[in-house]
């Protein structure tokens, strides 16, 4: 009896202390998924909604619109610092870039981005802002800062891609109707070189490392590899996807992993992502996603890619590692940009 | 010393004169100068049927002058200038004279803003020979067929692309049964007699047709004869050919039975219209109303992508002369941006710019044809218009592409995309 009860004691203890091990694991596993709870909501993607004169703000994770803000008239391009804090938004018919508080979403300043913004490019150190100003042929420089302009550049008819290499060197400025990539020389803001692209050049992005500057061409179908030291043309890839029409295919956003291993592309109507391998610089595959895609940015640690669908009012999430489309998340009337934040 | 001092000053300034006289030659003397000449005659005011849109003299010339802007901002770093002259003739003119007299020896590029009959007598001179027209202003099938030209390209849409244009959104709506009524003019038989063949090309039924006379009654109002008109008929459409917008406007909303109206009135074709804002055309719409306080018109757009189809042709091919120039033209290169959303280029049998049309009412632009499911082996493009085997036109416009005989590789690459045709009409077939 006195045996049964002891092993009956001893039961009771284990039994309690299996208790106490699961009380443990459960707080610890509460514990684990609360942290992931919080990285989950950690990440946002901003999308701007060039119809509705809002911004939509999307968690990726879950894969839901969280909520629209309105931000302006026509707000179109868009980026973040590089400390995540500052969101700039360029709201064309407000003739201005509007900066907001990257949590709270409260306007904290305006830039004097000259007429009509729609792109614009930051430095990698986020004191300079070159905005591409279409209507008046011009590339305008701002210090962020003071929120100063502090000097205007003469560039082609219609500019509109404008980016800032990776190591500070170049700032070029696409133009869309005089064909041409030109090099502005960062240290003195003066064109450096012009190298003529296919018609109507869209979108362009470095490689990491500098060396690279991948440009889309609208009405030829092409992204074009260009060397930045001898500023010409190495590789045209002609963006041919089986089944669809040539005139279909209007590659517009392009954008480069840090590794250096996959480009992609969105072309527009062909409601496609075209994945290439940037080593081989061969077409890899198509992903098959909204309706008009535009635009394009990575998650902060690129494993996802986030594309805006100008016609179907949404924004497509692809999965890098299996480079398929995961999920797509209605965010509002005509998405324009787009950039994620940690 | 005082005297010798002014004589110094003097000097001083004849060598900052000298200085800068020859640096700006030399600028000018660096840059390669492609000449373009602008003919037009000034118009009589039109008759018109309501006072809304006030008479524009001089429509088009701000088109190419835009585009020359265009050209020049490209040209600084290129290395070119372009230069237009504008030959405008006035209403009691003679265009073979101004063009005989007015014109240099040295500009073999002209952009035409002329009707038919007077590009046909300027084409024809001897002085024309080596000259290259650029037709900003007509539509007519006729001059793109049997009385084509060899040295004339044609940059506005024709009025068989137009009819083909509003025939392929009719069909998609099913709205094919035609009630077509045409108006006096030599024009408005021409735009009926396209309508008559887009309705026959794409199986659509005209089962009327009536002309519109004008008849001058004091009874008569459009309120009681439109009705009367269009009575005892059963269509879908009504077309109308009234190209000067005489009568046209009278049939919205007063025929017998609720129809809509298309044609040169209602839904109308066309290349530019204010309503078009895509692919970058609210810019140039901006860039024009900002300058003229008007909206870009037909004209202006034809002018415009004459001035530009220049500029791209000689960036590409760095030069200045009309054979290179034409040859590039008319090449497989040639790919000109025209807000359009597709690359414009000639096609080779008759020298019309292959383009996108617009179908647009008053304030909405309705649709864009080639409309989608209308397919061609070689461009959608092509289902607009005259074909190359149905093209009347006996000129070359270019002899090497035209001659060569369709390579092994190329008619593989046809039938390559005849079976990818089929394989879509198939795949179209079983969706009903």
């Amino acid at each position: 009896m006195a045996k049964d009860k002891t092993t009956n004691h001893s039961k009771i203890k284990t039994v309690l202390m299996e208790r106490q091990k699961m009380k443990q694991s459960l707080l610890i596993t509460g514990f684990v998924i609360t942290l992931l709870g919080l990285n989950v909501q950690a990440e946002s993607v901003f999308v701007t909604l060039e119809k509705d004169n809002a911004l939509a703000i999307v968690d990726p994770i879950a894969g839901k619109l969280l909520k629209t803000v309105d931000i302006g008239q026509r707000p179109r391009g868009i980026a973040i610092s590089p400390d995540n804090k500052v969101l700039y938004v360029a709201t064309s018919d407000d003739d201005t870039v509007k900066m907001f508080d990257a949590e709270t979403l409260v306007e904290i300043g305006q830039l004097p981005s000259g007429e009509d913004p729609e792109t614009f490019a930051l430095n990698p150190a986020g004191d300079r802002l070159y905005v591409s100003n279409e209507d008046d042929n011009l590339v305008t420089v701002i210090d962020v800062i003071n929120k100063k302009e502090i000097a205007q550049i003469k560039v082609g008819v219609e500019p509109e891609g404008i980016s800032v290499s990776p190591d500070n060197q170049w700032v070029i400025s696409a133009s869309e109707t005089t064909n041409m990539i030109h090099w502005i020389d960062v240290k003195t803001n003066v064109i450096a070189e012009n190298t003529l692209v296919d018609p109507r050049p869209r979108a362009a992005n470095f490689t990491a490392d500098s060396s690279q500057l991948w440009v889309t061409s609208e009405i030829a179908g092409t992204l074009m590899i260009l060397d930045v030291k001898t500023k010409q043309i190495i590789k045209t890839i002609r963006l041919d996807i089986p089944g669809v029409s040539a005139d279909k295919i209007q590659p517009v956003g392009v954008v480069i992993d840090k590794q250096q291993k996959w480009g992609y592309v969105a072309v527009g109507p062909a409601n496609r992502v075209v994945v290439i391998n940037a080593q081989t610089l061969e077409i890899e595959k198509f992903l098959l996603v909204g309706a008009r895609v535009w635009n394009l940015a990575f998650s902060p640690d690129q494993k996802r890619l986030y594309t805006t669908n100008g016609r179907s009012n949404d924004v497509s999430i692809i999965d890098l590692e299996n480079h398929k489309v995961t999920k797509s998340v209605g965010v509002g009337r005509f998405p324009w940009g787009i950039v994620s934040k940690p | 010393m005082m005297e010798c001092f002014l004589i110094n000053r003097r000097l001083f300034k004849w060598f900052l004169f000298i200085i800068l006289y020859l640096t700006q030659s030399a600028l000018i003397a660096d840059a390669q100068i492609i000449n373009i000449a602008y003919i037009s005659q000034e118009q009589k005011i039109p008759a018109a049927l309501s006072n809304l849109d006030k008479f524009v003299q001089n429509k088009g010339l701000l088109g190419a002058q835009i585009a020359v802007k265009d050209n020049n901002t490209t040209g600084q770093f290129t290395g070119q200038n372009y230069q237009l002259k504008k030959i405008i003739v006035p209403v009691s003119g003679n265009v073979v004279e101004a063009f005989n007299r007015q014109l240099g020896d040295d500009i073999s590029l002209i952009i035409s803003n002329l009707p038919a009959e007077q590009l046909l007598l300027l084409t024809g001179l001897d002085k024309a020979k080596d000259k290259l027209f650029f037709d900003a202003a007509t539509t007519d099938d006729a001059l793109r067929n049997q009385r084509c030209h060899g040295n004339v390209l044609h940059m506005l849409p024709s009025k068989a692309m137009k009819a083909d244009a509003l025939a392929q959104y009719m069909m998609k709506k099913r709205w094919n049964k035609w009630f077509l009524v045409t108006g006096m003019a030599e024009a408005d038989k021409q735009y009926a007699q396209a309508i008559k063949r887009a309705a026959k090309r794409f199986g659509i039924k005209l089962v009327a047709e009536k002309q519109w006379t004008h008849t001058f009654d004091a009874r008569r109002t459009a309120q009681s004869d439109v009705p009367v008109f269009t009575q005892g008929v059963d269509y879908d459409v009504l077309v109308v050919a009234d190209e000067q917008g005489l009568f046209g406007e009278y049939f919205e909303y007063r025929t017998w039975n609720p129809r809509p109206i298309i044609g040169t009135q209602g839904l109308i074709a066309t290349s530019w219209h204010r309503t078009h804002e895509q692919w970058g055309a609210v810019q140039i719409q901006n860039r024009f109303r900002a300058q003229e306080g008007r909206w870009m018109e037909e004209p202006d757009y034809g002018a415009y992508l004459a001035v530009r189809a220049i500029g791209e042709a000689s960036v590409r091919t760095k030069s200045n002369q009309m054979p290179i120039i034409k040859e590039y033209l008319l090449g497989d290169q040639f790919a000109l941006q025209g807000y359009k959303g597709k690359p414009l280029s000639f096609r080779k049998w008759n020298g019309q710019l292959r383009q996108p049309v617009l179908l647009a009412a008053a304030r909405s632009l309705v649709a864009v044809a080639p409309v989608e499911g209308f397919l061609h082996p070689k461009t959608e493009l092509d289902t607009l218009g005259f074909d190359q085997s149905e093209s009347a036109c006996g000129v070359k416009h270019v002899d090497k592409q035209l001659d060569k005989p369709v390579s092994s590789e190329e008619s593989s690459e046809l039938s390559g995309q005849w079976q990818k045709i089929k394989q879509q009409i198939i795949q179209k077939l079983k969706q009903f």
